[in-house]
């Protein structure tokens, strides 16, 4: 299977390179347009401020290319945040694939949630044979609220998205590659889909 | 809900874990992979490696190190010592690590903290913090706690969270080593005054300091080494215990 990691030069790609090889694949990183577009799974990552990574993705065309895709794409923290309309950060537009606008966790709470917290309400293949209520590990201040393409809630402060999907595009706000066995599973059921 | 983390912490010295591990089921004890991996399968919920060593190849072999954890660990990670620039960072990151952890150098030169966050973001950025009670009063020390500086801990918090730290981990040199329990009233006291996660660190000894530092130092997530390494406590018992007392924990 070829499977392209986006490289925007944003987050920590190798993390997420070590976790599909544990699970027997090998990820490329690229930039390119046609690979990207050729390859059978995308992987949109990031971790930073959202409105320069808006820029880096405006800067090499890709956002113009990500919303076209038509193979499965799992955007992972940033880059399913990205994936919305809007961010609250940097007061940025994304490249609303996701019909949801990107706001701060309320002051009510520690920001940035840092920690293992829970999913459920779990609507999708993507979380085929995980229970409800399983930990998956997080790392943000900025969250998308519940729509009608939340398939993974969590609650912090509010009760949010932690997993969105619309047709074939996944985005999922928690770390798979670094929330242990239950992650990996995530990612497998990622590669899996058809 | 958000579970409190249990963090277990590494001393490596050229690439390898100092201090005693105590821990049969080991090929080789100073192999930080292999025993990160047995903390990770015991349900620690995120590693410290505290890089000690001091040699000129410290940067290659922590670099190195570094893409063997993330290579075969599946929980988050974070590295710290003696890291002091932007390139010590980027170096870090790009080989997997999740987070880093600045010390002596922030307190050297604070900007550092806004250039990192900057860079790489808050979320990846912790800030140690080595402070002793000295005639009532909470100061700040340098070099492993070594040295004192007349800088209070909670200014310091406070500055360290408003140029943009993701996190603070505090260690109480009055208490660290001792196995008597955490600071817990100046944990509380800087979980109340900051609005970032704390780590509370320094003298665990056993599974009730654990339970009042989440309890009565209101500490986000508890990092210890030794009680750790010689098996004094297993982490898959404490966590079951302190899911006893009503804190949420990963199981």
């Amino acid at each position: 299977m070829n499977i392209v990691i986006i490289d925007y030069g944003a987050g920590n790609i190798q993390s997420i390179k070590f976790a599909i090889r544990r699970l027997g694949f090998e990820a490329v990183l690229s930039h390119d347009v046609e690979e990207i577009k050729n390859a059978d799974r995308v992987i949109f990552p990031g971790v930073g401020e959202a409105s320069s990574a808006m820029e880096k993705l405006r800067a090499s065309g890709l956002d113009q290319l990500i919303p076209n895709l038509k193979q499965p794409v799992l955007g992972i923290c940033l880059g399913m945040q990205l994936m919305c309309n809007s961010s609250e950060e940097g007061k940025t537009k994304g490249l609303a694939i996701f019909d949801l606008d990107v706001v701060k966790f309320p002051k009510s709470e520690k920001v940035p949630q840092i920690g293992w917290n829970q999913i459920s309400g779990l609507g999708s293949k993507l979380f085929n044979k995980i229970p409800d209520r399983s930990h998956i590990y997080l790392v943000h201040s900025f969250y998308a609220p519940l729509g009608k393409e939340t398939i993974a809630i969590s609650e912090y402060a509010v009760s949010y998205s932690a997993a969105l999907r619309k047709d074939n595009f996944y985005g999922v706000q928690f770390h798979p590659e670094k929330s242990s066995d239950v992650g990996s599973e995530i990612l497998k059921n990622f590669l899996s889909l058809c | 809900m958000l579970t409190k983390r249990i963090i277990p912490c590494l001393d490596i010295k050229d690439g390898r874990t100092v201090k005693g591990v105590n821990f049969v089921d080991l090929r080789d004890a100073g192999d930080p992979v292999e025993l990160a991996s047995v903390y990770a399968k015991e349900g620690a919920d995120e590693l410290v490696f505290l890089d000690i060593s001091a040699t000129e190849e410290k940067r290659k072999t922590l670099a190195e190190l570094v893409y063997h954890v993330a290579e075969n660990i599946n929980i988050p990670f974070t590295v710290g010592g003696g890291i002091s620039s932007v390139e010590d960072v980027a170096v870090l990151l790009k080989n997997g690590a999740d987070k880093v952890s600045i010390n002596s150098s922030a307190v050297k030169r604070p900007e550092l903290i806004n250039e990192l966050v900057a860079k790489f973001g808050s979320q990846c950025i912790v800030v140690a913090i080595d402070a002793k009670q000295v005639n009532g009063h909470w100061k700040v020390h340098l070099v492993g706690g070594k040295v004192p500086t007349e800088i209070d801990l909670f200014e310091w918090a406070l500055e360290v969270e408003r140029r943009g730290a993701g996190e603070i981990l505090f260690t109480s040199m009055n208490h660290d080593g001792t196995k008597n329990g955490f600071a817990n009233s100046a944990l509380a006291q800087l979980s109340e005054l900051v609005n970032i996660p704390i780590i509370a660190s320094g003298g665990a000894g056993k599974v009730k300091h654990f339970t009042d530092t989440f309890k009565d130092g209101k500490a986000d997530a508890a990092l210890a080494a030794s009680v750790f390494h010689f098996k004094e406590i297993e982490i898959n018992y404490l966590k079951e215990q302190l899911k006893k007392e009503g804190i949420p924990v990963r199981l």
